[in-house]
Parts: C-alpha cells; sequence; structure tokens
C-alpha cells in the first residue's frame, strides 16, 4: 500500500534520514519508533509531500508522490505532529473547509457528522477550536485526516501532551482504524506503539536499525536469547552438560544454582537441556526465557546506532 | 481555491481586521470626498482618486500581514500543502481573498457616485477608468505583500516590511529630482506605482498602465509559489 525506496533527505551536510526502504501493506499498522531527533516527522513529511526528498521514491497505492502529487495525496489523511488547526473557526466549518481542499465527493454534511461521531467530537462542533482542550484539538485533527476515508493515514505522534485517559481513547481509536486503514503511526514511547501496532520499524540517526513484528521484535533486536535455570547439582556439572548442547554459546553461573544461558535464537534448546541435565542427574527446578525486554532491545539499538553515527 | 477564497474572507470577517480594513477606507475616502467635491462644489473625483493612493499604500499591508506568516506560524500550511491542491490554487485563494475585501472597500465609490449623480451628471468614464486603476494598484501591492507574507513567520514583521516597501513605492518618484540622466528619469518614471495610476485617475486608459500592474501582481503570484517549493526542496 505505502512503498517506500531508498529515500534520502539532506539539510546541508547533514543527513536527516539516510536511505530508508520499507513497505506498510493494506490494512496494516505499522509503528514508527526512534528517539527525538531520528528522522520519523521527515519521512513523514516525505510521504505525504510536504516536504521533497533528495534521492528516492515514494510510491502510495500505484500513484508516486512527486509524478502525480494530487492523485496520491488524496490516498492520505495526515495528522502532523502539530494539528494544522485554524484557531478562529469553529469545528463544523473547520472540517467543511478541509472536506473543500480535499476535494471530497462524498455526501458533505452526512460525512462530517459521521467523521464527527467516529472521533467523539459531535457535542463541540459549535465551539471555536481555539477554546478546545488540547485532547479534543488532538481529535479535530485525527477528523481532519479521516476526512475523504483515504486508504492511508499518517499519524506523527498523535499522543504527546495528552493525560493518561486521552492517550488510552487515542490508542483504542488508532487500534479501531486500523481495521479498515493503514495506518502509519510513529512515537517515541515504546510501550505505545507495541500496545497498538503489528509491526514496528525502528529509526535512529536517520536510518532504519530494526523491522519487525511486534511480538518478534525484542528476539530480533537482541540477536540472541537468554533462558534462565535453576538446577540442582554441582555447577561444573551443570555447566558442561549444558555447553554440550547444540545452540548454546556460552553459560553464565549466577550462584545459588542459578544459570543464564545465552544461546542462538533461531534455535530452541529447552529440549536438549532438559534431556543434557537429566542424563547428567541434575533436575531443573525451574526454566523460563529470560531475552531482552523490548525496552532493552530498543535502547541497546539506538545506543548502539548513535555511537555507530558519531564514529 | 474557492474553499481558500472562502476561508480567507471569513478569517478577515471573524476577526476585527475585515472590518478596521473597511472602516479606514470608508472614513478617508469619506473625508477627501468631502472635502474635495461636496465642500468644492465639484462632481470632478480625481483628487479624492489621487489622494486615495496612500491610504491604499498603507492599508493593503494590513489586509495581507496574515496570509501566510500565521499559516506558518500555526502549522496549517501542513493542511494545505498535504490536500491535492496545487500551489498556484493556493496562492491564488490568499491573493483573491484579499482582493475581494479589498474591492469591498473600492465599492464605496459608488455610492459616492450616487452622490454626484443627485446633483449633476458625473463623467462615468473617468470614474469607471479609476475604479478600475484602483484595483489594478491593488492586485499588484496584494500580489507584493503576499509575498513578503510568505517570506517570516510574523505577521509583524510582515507589516513592517510591507510598509516600507510601501513608503519606497510612495517616494520613488523624489528620485528623478536629483538625477540629470534621462535614461534613468525614463526609468523611474516606467517603475512608478504613482505615475502609473494617475493616468487612471484623469479617465485615461492606457495598455502600457494596466500591463505594469497586472505584469507586477503575476511576478509576485508566481514569486510567492517559488518561495514555497524552494522551502519544500531546502
Amino acid at each position: 500500500m505505502v512503498e517506500v525506496k531508498n529515500l534520502t533527505k539532506t539539510y546541508g551536510n547533514i543527513k536527516a534520514i539516510d536511505n530508508i526502504s520499507f513497505t506498510a501493506n493494506s490494512g496494516e499498522v505499522l509503528g514508527f519508533l526512534g528517539p527525538n531527533g531520528a528522522g520519523k516527522s521527515t519521512t513523514m513529511n516525505i510521504i505525504t509531500g510536504y516536504l521533497s526528498s533528495t534521492s528516492g521514491q515514494v510510491i502510495v497505492d500505484g500513484s508516486e508522490i512527486l509524478e502525480s502529487p494530487k492523485e496520491t495525496k488524496a490516498k492520505i489523511g495526515y495528522l502532523p505532529e502539530i494539528p494544522p488547526l485554524y484557531p478562529d473557526m469553529t469545528v463544523k466549518s473547520y472540517l467543511e473547509f478541509m472536506f473543500d481542499i480535499k476535494k471530497v465527493k462524498l455526501p458533505k454534511a452526512a460525512h462530517i457528522k459521521e467523521v464527527m461521531a467516529v472521533v467523539q467530537i459531535t457535542d463541540v462542533q459549535n465551539r471555536l477550536i481555539k477554546n478546545l482542550s488540547k485532547g479534543y484539538k488532538q481529535r479535530v485533527g485525527f477528523a481532519q485526516a479521516l476526512l475523504g476515508n483515504p486508504p492511508v493515514l499518517i499519524l506523527d505522534e498523535p499522543t504527546v501532551g495528552l493525560d493518561p485517559k486521552q492517550i488510552i481513547e487515542i490508542r483504542n481509536l488508532i487500534r479501531g482504524l486500523g481495521k479498515k486503514h493503514t495506518v502509519i503511526f510513529s512515537s517515541h514511547v515504546l510501550s505505545e506503539v507495541s500496545a497498538i501496532c503489528d509491526r514496528i520499524i525502528v529509526i535512529s540517526g536517520g536510518k532504519i536499525v530494526a523491522d519487525a513484528k511486534t511480538d518478534e521484535l525484542s528476539t530480533v533486536l537482541s540477536g540472541q536469547g537468554q533462558l534462565l535455570l535453576e538446577v540442582e547439582g554441582s555447577s561444573s556439572a551443570v555447566s558442561s552438560a549444558i555447553n554440550d548442547v547444540y545452540g548454546v554459546k556460552k553459560v553464565n553461573s549466577l550462584g545459588n544454582n542459578r544459570y543464564a544461558v545465552d544461546y542462538d535464537n533461531t534455535i530452541d534448546i529447552r529440549k536438549g537441556v532438559f534431556r543434557a541435565l537429566a542424563k547428567a542427574d541434575c533436575p531443573i527446578l525451574e526454566m523460563k526465557n529470560g531475552g531482552m525486554t523490548l525496552e532493552e532491545s530498543f535502547l541497546h539499538l539506538t545506543e548502539n546506532s548513535n555511537k555507530g553515527g558519531k564514529n | 481555491m474557492l474553499a481558500i477564497l472562502k476561508r480567507e474572507l471569513s478569517a478577515y470577517f471573524n476577526s476585527a481586521i475585515g472590518y478596521i480594513v473597511l472602516g479606514i477606507f470608508y472614513f478617508f475616502s469619506g473625508l477627501f470626498f468631502f472635502l474635495s467635491c461636496l465642500l468644492s462644489n465639484t462632481s470632478d473625483m480625481s483628487g479624492v482618486f489621487g489622494n486615495m493612493f496612500m491610504i491604499v499604500l498603507l492599508l493593503i499591508p494590513i489586509i495581507t500581514m496574515k496570509s501566510f506568516s500565521e499559516e506558518k506560524k500555526q502549522k496549517t500550511d501542513q493542511a494545505l500543502l498535504t490536500a491535492p491542491v496545487n500551489l498556484f490554487e493556493i496562492v491564488m485563494g490568499k491573493f483573491l481573498g484579499a482582493f475581494v475585501l479589498y474591492a469591498m472597500c473600492v465599492a464605496i465609490f459608488i455610492v459616492y457616485t450616487l452622490v454626484i449623480c443627485c446633483f449633476t451628471a458625473p463623467n462615468w468614464a473617468t470614474i469607471f477608468c479609476t475604479i478600475f486603476g484602483m484595483l489594478l494598484l491593488g492586485s499588484a501591492l496584494i500580489a507584493i505583500d503576499i509575498f513578503i507574507s510568505a517570506l517570516t513567520e510574523s505577521q509583524v514583521v510582515a507589516a513592517f516590511l510591507s510598509i516600507a516597501v510601501a513608503l519606497f513605492i510612495s517616494l520613488i518618484d523624489v528620485f528623478t529630482n536629483i538625477t540629470n540622466s534621462q535614461f534613468l528619469i525614463n526609468c523611474i518614471n516606467a517603475i512608478s506605482f504613482n505615475r502609473n495610476y494617475l493616468n487612471f485617475t484623469h479617465g485615461i486608459l492606457d495598455l502600457s498602465n494596466v500591463v505594469f500592474f497586472v505584469g507586477i501582481a503575476a511576478i509576485f503570484i508566481f514569486l510567492t509559489i517559488r518561495v514555497f517549493e524552494k522551502k519544500r526542496w531546502n
């Protein structure tokens, strides 16, 4: 649905984004994760046609943004980091204006009413935007992105600055929208992205450092698995028994009959470990997965790439 | 384009700007009309139109100061630039919005003409020619000031720069006094807004004057589009 190929954007000598490529499939909620200043907004601004890339291509549903900008822009609903609202307009007149400039072909009054109902702003439709709370302003921003039912929605940090209740509401909204639209959604908050998205792209220093399904991200990111064990028996016997199992890289004794086993995450070593320890007559009291948490992997990755960038 | 034009007009009248501009224009044109026509017992309005030159120069920066600077400040330009409209439509929408407000100002001269009609037959050719000239002068100034507004995020900076340009335009004729070179004098006369405008107030419809104002408007609309293209590519 959205195809980004070798996208690069330079400002003078600084590379804001560097050779980024990815594809967002139809009906997918894709999370764009990275620390502040990683290049998330720049990438989104290029996809939506607000900025031009230095090189590379953006193809949305078969049309290229620079070759056929009007056609491509009509397929995208965009909520920038700061919602583009006119404070001196009422919610309804603002949405009518956005409906007109987006040249939406649907019945105007009915469609605006429907969109206002989806983001729950019907009760403030006649209020001036400048008098609304931040959460409501964000929703009005959402509403304008939804006008015309575009197949692709691009949301740039939609939950920043909201209170916890509003954040949960917005998350639920995005999850609901993901059923009908392809959603690309950026955030620097990991828990948020992992809670909403099917797939996560981690971007740091202008480069993609990971692209994986949410539940696989931690193993993909760390490149290795870790198994935590509590085993009865002498530590030398236990260590040598586990070391012989295929796929094991290293056994660390943590003391108190506890061990941390690093292994190649493409192989499941649990059965092998069970058999080896049974053979050595060392009963396993506890076995659990001790891989990096999502947070740890994220920090590990973005720190590594930043170090690389400085060198 | 129509949607942007409509929004511009509603923005003028949702804030005080629309009413202030209309009020100032009606007040000064009314004053000049009273002083030079009614008090002097004449139907010749060329004096009124001549005096209005300065008012128009100083009033148009107030109309256009917000045009693009406010969009940039509120980040609403992102909505316009990512909507399926091209830059020409956006800039023309803004231009026409300001022009319609200005045309509402100029429309007051129809009332003054009707007042003259009560006493004597007015010189229709001169009046229509001047109103036309005034609209052309306005369109050139609006294009220049919208261009200035596109350069900055601050409407105050936009207003001051536009007023500075307006003062320069009003003083340009003075430079003919400090040079003896006929070539320079001809050049200054050719680009003098006042000279190009005064022909209209005397009822002379000269094509070169029309081309001058339309040309300036076209050039600055083009430059405004270029400002946004450059921003996108940088």
